[in-house]
């Protein structure tokens, strides 16, 4: 069916097909609830909200996938009736929850299908009249998906530019409130963010602003200027951006506040153990599963021994014992990595899975209770403080945090470009040819699996510290495919896809709190998508190699016909 | 001139299977040394048996003044042997630089630690190992290749850079399986020149497995015929040429009476 699609010309079957497919997603969403959740959040003014844009979402997503089939196969004067009907199409599906709301509307099965659901997606008109401007909205906005393709590329970026701002602003308008207070004042603030939502008006303007600004090409004039600068000019402004950026991160907690000072601080913590793992599977290709283990090892070791009320008794401070977790982690990464030496792929997988899991049912056991405190935790683990000033504020761990993801980005990258760095992604490629390479195999794993922990454990010594008490329901199976999750996301192999992963995966859900109850529902759909779409992650690896390329080489280039040596 | 390899009644088995069966060879320091048979001979297990990725059962291999059967890869690998493989096995996610400069690896000395802080002795290594490695990719005729992916390589440029990645551990021995695998002619010929000058520039001993009866009777200055894992002739090139085992074995039984030996054993390729 595929094939004659690239051959034949499309009709309305694509149209329908895909409407249909929008419709069904929408479908989905209200079914299990997702769009009356999300309905609380405003997003301009209050009349339109999330749960809104998700109800009419599928209708625009499926209006563009269909444009873009049409100019595919060349048939442009089909793009607006078939976006059309695609629209209107996917407008139906979600009329069986109105259907279902209105006749059935106590219904134990599907309880999220009830007068609330139907008020939102009907706008409020009723279910008769309801109905019909949801399928006539929906089919505009199939026809408004599907024209974005037939625009031209000037035109289409400074629209998405303008939505997207006005999307993210009016997403996070209290976080944006907040930041925003401490520029443009409290009244200006208080204008432009009325009822939790951004003000329409502002919102316009704010649309013509980005808008116009992307239409002017601020963005490409300023890469276009920046290719054509000599490599020293390029070095020295790239150090002015680091300098900028490093004041930038330093400023951050006081600019974004308390909350967000938390929410960055979480996401550091995750950056960290992304950055460990990311040698492990990301350089090394040891799939590992039971990464939070060592992460667990860094809490638990930090807190039994600062804990006064532990049995250590409080013996050391956060500084002293912050080296024993690490140098713990590290044991226990080897000593972990001894049993899987001859272990590969999917097998590896399984047993480090396990293994995460017996680290986590030890932490609950009545075994070991009286030196870690079972199903109790350990409780009362002091902050960590700097000649007598407590870092007792999320703003204060913050800096702590940023300290430690900078030193294991700068080591994890200081040993990718080295010997040991190579050593790990020549096993990663082709074990048995690295080992008759004269590398030696069971060193280099070991030692991937080390560093990698090191970092792990760093970061749940931080966590304990910051959150005073742990318990052992901290430590489970999702903490490690979050990990997983985030460097895959990011770009396997990436250290600055590490971050990236680490804002969306951690970072993003911690600001949208309705999001929560959905998250793994998120996480299935982003890696899906992701895998289909941009499967070398958001920010891959390969960027560093066109780099490299282009300073060195490029003029070697011309004169390089692989002919024979002679 | 001293051997370099010697091989003394090598058996391997795989089960009841016997892939090689007492086999025992000598390899002079300089030579260009082929072994061939038809497919299934034994030949590219006995190059397991060589580089350790196979323990042969029975028989000793000395290479070089040590025993080394029964050794790890990256053991034999350190005291100079080398190999490509049939087929090829790049690290293929890794540019062409980063393949030679892991070759380099039993060369470099440096405590891995010392990456972290940048080390005087760390940043001269592996400037040195860069600038080597330069020179092998210059070498294999791969100039401005460097910082391509080993996958997006042209396959002719694939194989020359394995090469180089095995001449990157610095070898007194070269194991080539089958280099002219899935050549055209005119790269063939350029295989043969290159493997000569190996030889010649470089002075490493070579051994060979090789398909192409051309590529064989025009370099090597030794040949060992495999038939079922026994070694059924061994000599120069004119003698294998004319034998009548070797030709059975290649085109079956009787055909050695009826046809032109030499013609024969050019066409079995």
């Amino acid at each position: 069916m595929n094939q004659a699609q690239d051959t034949t010309l499309l009709d309305w079957r694509t149209a329908v097909r895909l409407g249909l497919l929008g419709g069904v997603v929408t479908l989905y969403f209200g079914a299990i609830g997702m769009v009356l959740t999300f309905s609380v959040r405003n997003l301009l003014g209050t009349f339109v909200n999330v749960g809104q844009i998700l109800a009419v979402g599928g209708a625009l997503t499926a209006g563009y996938l269909t444009g873009r089939a049409f100019i595919k196969s060349g048939q442009r004067k089909s793009v607006i009736p078939m976006g059309l009907l695609a629209g209107f199409v996917a407008g139906l599906p979600p009329l069986i929850l109105v259907i279902m709301g209105t006749l059935f509307p106590i219904n134990p099965m599907f309880v999220n299908i009830n007068d609330e659901l139907v008020q939102l997606i009907t706008f409020g008109l009723g279910p008769a009249a309801g109905s019909i401007a949801l399928v006539v909205l929906s089919a505009i906005l199939g026809l408004a998906g599907a024209s974005f393709e037939l625009m031209n590329e000037r035109w289409r970026k400074a629209l998405i530019n303008g939505l997207l701002w006005i999307l993210l602003l009016g997403l996070f308008s209290e976080n944006a409130a907040t930041i925003l207070e401490k520029f443009i004042g409290r009244s200006a603030v208080r204008w432009m963010f009325q009822n939790k939502s951004l003000n329409p008006i502002a919102a316009v303007v704010l649309f013509l602003i980005t808008f116009a600004f992307s239409y002017m090409g601020t963005g490409e004039k300023g890469r276009r200027k920046w290719e054509t600068m000599p490599p020293a000019a390029q070095s020295q402004w790239r150090r002015y951006f680091l300098i900028l950026g490093i004041i930038f991160m330093l400023a951050l907690p006081w600019m974004v506040g308390q909350f967000l000072s938390q929410v960055l601080f979480i996401v550091g913590l995750y950056v960290m153990m992304g950055m460990g793992l990311n040698i492990v599977v990301g350089y090394a290709g040891l799939l590992d599963l039971g990464y939070v283990a060592f992460f667990a090892f860094g809490a638990y070791t930090m807190g039994v021994l600062t804990s006064p009320q532990g049995p250590g008794g409080g013996v050391l401070n956060f500084w002293l014992a912050l080296p024993v977790s690490i140098l713990v982690g590290v044991m226990f990464g080897v000593l972990l990595g001894f049993p899987v030496l001859n272990m590969r792929g999917d097998y590896l997988a399984i047993v480090t899975l396990g293994f995460g899991e017996i680290i986590r049912v030890l932490a609950y056991s009545n075994w070991l209770a009286p030196i870690i405190g079972g199903a109790q935790g350990v409780l009362g683990i002091p902050s960590p403080s700097i000649f007598g000033f407590e870092l007792n504020k999320p703003e204060y761990m913050y800096y702590l945090v940023l300290v430690g993801s900078a030193i294991a980005a700068f080591i994890a990258s200081r040993l990718r470009d080295s010997r040991l760095g190579r050593q790990w992604m020549a096993m990663r490629e082709d074990e048995d040819v690295a080992e008759a390479m004269g590398i030696n195999l069971v060193q280099t794993k070991l030692l991937a699996f080390a560093i990698g922990a090191g970092f792990s454990a760093t970061s749940g010594a931080i966590f304990a510290s910051r959150l005073h008490n742990i318990f052992p329901n901290s430590f489970g199976i999702l903490v490690s495919i979050n990990v997983l999750s985030l460097i895959i996301v990011g770009g396997l192999g990436s250290l600055p896809g590490v971050v990236v992963g680490a804002a969306i995966l951690v970072g993003l859900p911690e600001l949208l709190r309705e999001f929560a109850e959905y998250r793994l529902l998120m996480y299935g759909i982003l890696l899906i998508v992701m895998m289909l779409v941009k499967p070398e992650g958001f920010w891959p690896e390969a960027a560093r190699k066109r780099e490299l390329r282009g300073e060195e080489e490029a003029w070697d280039e011309t004169e390089s016909v692989p002919a024979a040596a002679d | 001139m001293e051997p370099i390899l010697i091989a003394k009644d090598v058996t391997k088995r795989f089960g009841g299977l016997v892939a090689v069966n007492n086999l025992s060879l000598e390899i002079l320091e300089g030579q260009i040394y082929s072994v061939i048979g038809p497919n299934g001979a034994g030949k590219t297990t006995f190059f397991n048996c060589i580089t350790g990725f196979y323990t042969p059962e029975e028989g000793k291999i000395i290479f070089d003044g040590h025993e080394i059967q029964g050794l790890s890869t990256d053991h034999i690998t350190r005291l100079g042997i080398s190999r490509t493989y049939q087929n090829i096995r790049l690290f293929s996610n890794m540019t062409a630089l980063e393949n030679i400069m892991v070759g380099e690896h039993p060369h470099l000395k440096t405590f891995w630690a010392e990456a972290i802080f940048r080390t005087p002795r760390f940043l001269k290594e592996e400037a040195e190992a860069l600038k080597e490695a330069q020179r092998l990719l210059e070498f294999v005729g791969l100039k401005g290749l460097g910082d391509s992916l080993a996958r997006n390589l042209p396959y002719g440029a694939q194989r020359r850079l394995e090469v180089a990645r095995a001449l990157a551990s610095k070898p007194k021995l070269l194991l080539l399986d089958e280099p002219t695998a899935g050549m055209n002619p005119k790269e063939t010929e350029e295989m043969i020149e290159f493997i000569e000058m190996l030889r010649d520039e470089l002075g490493i001993t070579i051994l060979l497995i090789e398909h192409d009866m051309k590529v064989v009777m025009t370099i090597s200055d030794k040949i060992t015929v495999l038939d079922f894992g026994t070694k059924i002739a061994e000599g120069q090139p004119e003698d294998i040429q004319r034998n009548p085992r070797v030709v059975e074995a290649y085109l079956g039984r009787g055909a050695a009476s009826g046809l032109d030996n030499t013609a024969a054993v050019a066409t079995a390729s």
